[in-house]
């Protein structure tokens, strides 16, 4: 069939539709952010400290020092690190869902006050009564740490309302996975954010599960990075298993929302190599599947046969592999040590003011 | 066979109209789509069509009459042959609420009955707060005004006050509550939503979290169920999850309880609900002073809060203390009647009836003191307390579900705390148990009335 010829309507569409792809063909034509060693080992480092600190926390969970649900971010270390290392900490603000540990540690947050919260001890950064999945730190413009999926969307997105209402030159953050990608609640805020211009960028860490269920049994559309062109959201599909490829995402994606032009809808490729949370036995997937990944595409090793490309030895590093370890132990040891909250705490903070 | 025409009800709730002006004259050609008045209610101006073809006979109305009662013949409409000029004006109908002359049945037997929410109504002007300082000047403001002037006032105190919800800005509110804010704030603070309260009501608690002071207007609460997660589990629990440190200063106020005639979906008390949670404040409030007063304090207030006012009261008319920062404090019943044989407790449209009740029973020697709660949490039970002490009887009066009400929660009270006062048990007046019905009749019998109240109080007081 003769190609009609593009009438001026057309021609308009496809100009939009170019827009829509346009983040993602930043990327595909440049990928990866050229750090220095400094910040590669930054990265890191950072990514070594959520790794063991995950691992230490699935075991004082075996031992029954922490309790209730405990998600862990094993696997997914490049996607909060990222992204993170991109952000303005005196102004951007992130919002995530439960699986919070590691998006924390990436901003910066003492892993002791983490790791006492997740052993319910008073010393925790919500004094004890958040646990693992409600964790705050207004300080840090990290606002959760929230425990119903897809949540932290339309709050996220409540978030970049306040920027753009004070005019402060912030952007939002807010991190989600693949299966709350399928809240409606998403989609009003994608609607809203679109109308309103919001500076928010939507993260979605796509590990391949929703809990139990694989993408393609849960989802209609599995390329979550095109779920906002229904609402004229520019889409970019990343490598979130690369920390170099996720900064220059990252960098793209803020450039685009700082300039005003509304928000924009990042998919994260990633991996869980853990369960849903700990008491998930994952027999969804096969253990080759999960080995597969580890040993071919580790964020961790990855970043770490980099540095020995850029000339890093292998004692540096495994000096800082102790450092990390330490650091960890005695987050741990801080978090069993500390006394639980007095019973007193059980009637504080339920309102602020006194009526 | 010339057609009368009648005021028309424009709303669900609309009783009486002003007919704002005629827009035809008589023996005027008219045909079918053609508009004949404006009308004005308190909610809107709404023009009136032409539904048959004709010549104008009478216009029986003047233009600029305030208080048309829905019904009332307003003009007189000519048909095909008819001399328009010859058309005698109808004899005036008999009034719904007169009785027939005669013990026998009306003629009108196949109106419909009155509709249920007219058990809800009442002209009781509120007593004068004492509470207020001496020498207040006083004013009239429909409900309806004092909640704006509540929103309008904190939102030039504080520029991170703003409202946002469906209707609110370019239409001027759903029910006209935020009416004139968007001239004055503009559109940056006065924002429309689309319809997706999830989404909404998410994106205002985000923005408390972010330190802003969202007013989040749903059209009805019952439309907030589509939102209730974010008020219990994103608004009611952040400050206590983070240890303090996170706080959530939003408002969520709109419409609640039974309006006229709109089924069960659009009819429901959602006051126990909320004041199940705890990290909430709860606040219902009957007259103009207590709706300005209570808003305003619930907008400076640190905590998320639950602001429950009701369509029925919106237009009615109460004295508004003049003062340039009318602020009341939240968690403080108020006694709107003293009396010393009996407590009837209330809140929200329950509070008109339990003074109309009062009302009644001081007729027959019975003195009945009547408390509005105001605040559903947290609830003031030494104040309810109290007048139990004095008078030792106490009846619930709830324009709601009965099972885990309001009135349950204070029946409860009453027992733990105040066994020793009861000299007969407490007695709930509630709405019936069902969902509620459409059908004029069923409604009726559905919603509680002064009635019912007078009733139970006779009961503890076995009169």
């Amino acid at each position: 069939m003769p190609k009609a010829k593009n009438t001026a309507a057309e021609t308009a569409t496809e100009k939009e539709d170019f827009a829509l792809h346009s983040l993602q063909e930043a990327l595909d034509a440049d990928k990866r952010y050229k750090p220095s060693k400094e910040e590669l080992l930054r990265f890191y480092e950072q990514m070594l400290l959520i790794r063991r600190f995950e691992e230490k926390a699935g075991q004082l969970y075996g031992l029954g020092l922490i309790g209730g649900f405990c998600h862990l971010y094993i696997g997914q270390e490049a996607v909060a690190v990222g992204l993170q290392s991109a952000l303005d900490g005196s102004k951007d603000s992130v919002i995530t869902g439960y699986r919070d540990h590691g998006h924390m540690l990436a901003y910066g947050i003492d892993p002791k006050v983490i790791m006492a919260e997740l052993t319910g001890r008073e010393a925790g950064i919500s004094k004890g009564k958040g646990g693992s999945m409600h964790m705050f730190s207004v300080e840090h413009r990290f606002y959760g740490g929230h425990g119903i999926v897809g949540a932290q969307v339309s709050l996220g997105a409540g978030l970049a309302f306040a920027h753009k209402y004070r005019e402060d030159g912030g952007v939002a953050m807010a991190y989600f996975g693949d299966g709350a990608a399928n809240q409606g609640q998403v989609y009003e805020s994608f609607n809203m954010a679109a109308l309103w211009k919001l500076p928010i960028i939507f993260v979605i860490e796509n590990n391949g599960y929703a809990m139990g269920t694989a993408v393609k049994r849960g989802s209609a559309e599995t390329h979550f990075h095109r779920r906002g062109t229904a609402f004229r959201i520019p889409g970019m599909s990343v490598d979130g298993m690369d920390v170099l490829e996720v900064r220059k995402s990252a960098e793209i994606a803020l450039e685009y929302v700082r300039a005003g032009n509304g928000p924009v809808l990042m998919e994260l490729n990633t991996y869980r190599y853990r369960g849903h949370s700990m008491s998930d036995p994952a027999k969804y997937r096969s253990r080759e599947e999960v080995q597969g990944v580890r040993e071919k595409r580790d964020p961790i090793d990855h970043a770490k046969n980099e540095l020995i490309a850029m000339g890093v030895t292998e004692e540096s590093l495994k000096e800082l592999d102790k450092r990390v370890r330490a650091q960890v132990a005695e987050s741990a040891d801080f978090a069993e040590n500390s006394p639980e909250p007095t019973p007193s705490e059980l009637y504080t903070d339920v309102l602020v003011e006194s009526y | 066979m010339a057609i009368e025409l009648k005021m028309p009800a424009l709303s669900p709730t609309m009783e009486e109209g002003k007919l704002a002006k005629w827009l035809v004259k008589e023996g005027d050609e008219v045909t079918s789509g053609d508009i004949l008045a404006e009308i004005e209610t308190d909610k809107a101006t709404m023009e009136f069509e032409a539904v048959d073809e004709g010549t104008i006979g009478k216009l029986l109305v003047a233009e600029g009459t305030e208080g048309v009662k829905v019904g009332t013949v307003i003009a007189v409409l000519a048909g095909e042959g008819e001399d328009a000029s010859a058309i005698e004006a109808p004899k005036a109908e008999a009034k719904l609420d007169e009785q027939p002359a005669s013990g026998e049945k009306p003629a009108e037997d196949k109106k419909p009955a009155e509709s249920g929410t007219a058990n809800l109504h009442s002209d009781i002007k509120t007593a004068r707060d004492p509470e207020l300082p001496h020498g207040t000047n006083m004013k009239t403001s429909t409900v309806r005004e004092a909640l704006r002037d509540a929103m309008a006032e904190e939102m030039r105190r504080d520029s991170r006050v703003f409202v946002m919800g469906e209707e609110v800005a370019e239409y001027q509110g759903a029910y006209k509550v935020t009416q004139g804010l968007l001239e004055e704030f503009g559109p940056t603070r006065v924002i429309d939503t689309p319809i997706t309260e999830y989404g909404f009501a998410g994106i205002g608690t985000g923005a408390a979290m972010g330190g802003l002071r969202p007013i989040v207007e749903f059209m009805t609460f019952n439309f907030a169920m589509q939102a209730i997660d974010h008020i219990i589990n994103s608004a009611a629990k952040t400050n206590y999850m983070s240890g303090g440190q996170m706080r959530c200063p939003v408002v969520f106020r709109g419409p609640n309880g039974a309006a006229s005639r709109v089924g069960a979906q659009h009819s429901q008390n959602y006051g126990p609900w909320y004041a199940n949670v705890p990290g909430l404040v709860v606040i219902a409030p009957y007259d103009a002073s207590d709706a300005k007063g209570l808003l305003k304090a619930a907008i400076r207030s640190e905590d998320p809060v639950v602001f429950l006012e009701n369509e029925l009261v919106y237009g009615r008319s109460f004295e508004l203390p003049e003062l340039d920062d009318h602020v009341l404090p939240i968690g403080k019943a108020r006694i709107m009647r003293e009396g010393k044989d009996v407590t009837i407790v209330s809140y929200s449209i329950g509070v008109g009836l339990a003074l109309e009740a009062a009302e009644a029973l001081a007729a027959e020697g019975i003195e009945a003191e009547v408390i509005d709660l105001r605040t559903l949490r947290p609830l003031d039970k030494e104040t309810v307390l109290a007048s139990l002490a004095k008078t030792n009887r106490l009846v619930v009066a709830e324009e709601g579900f009965p099972v885990c009400s309001i009135a349950s929660e204070i029946s409860a009270i009453c027992m733990e705390e105040g066994f020793d006062s009861l000299d007969a048990p407490v007695v709930r007046v509630c709405n019936e148990d069902v969902p509620l019905p459409y059908a004029a009749n069923l409604e009726k019998m559905a919603i509680i009335d002064a009635d019912r109240i007078v009733a139970a109080v006779k009961k503890v007081t076995y009169r």
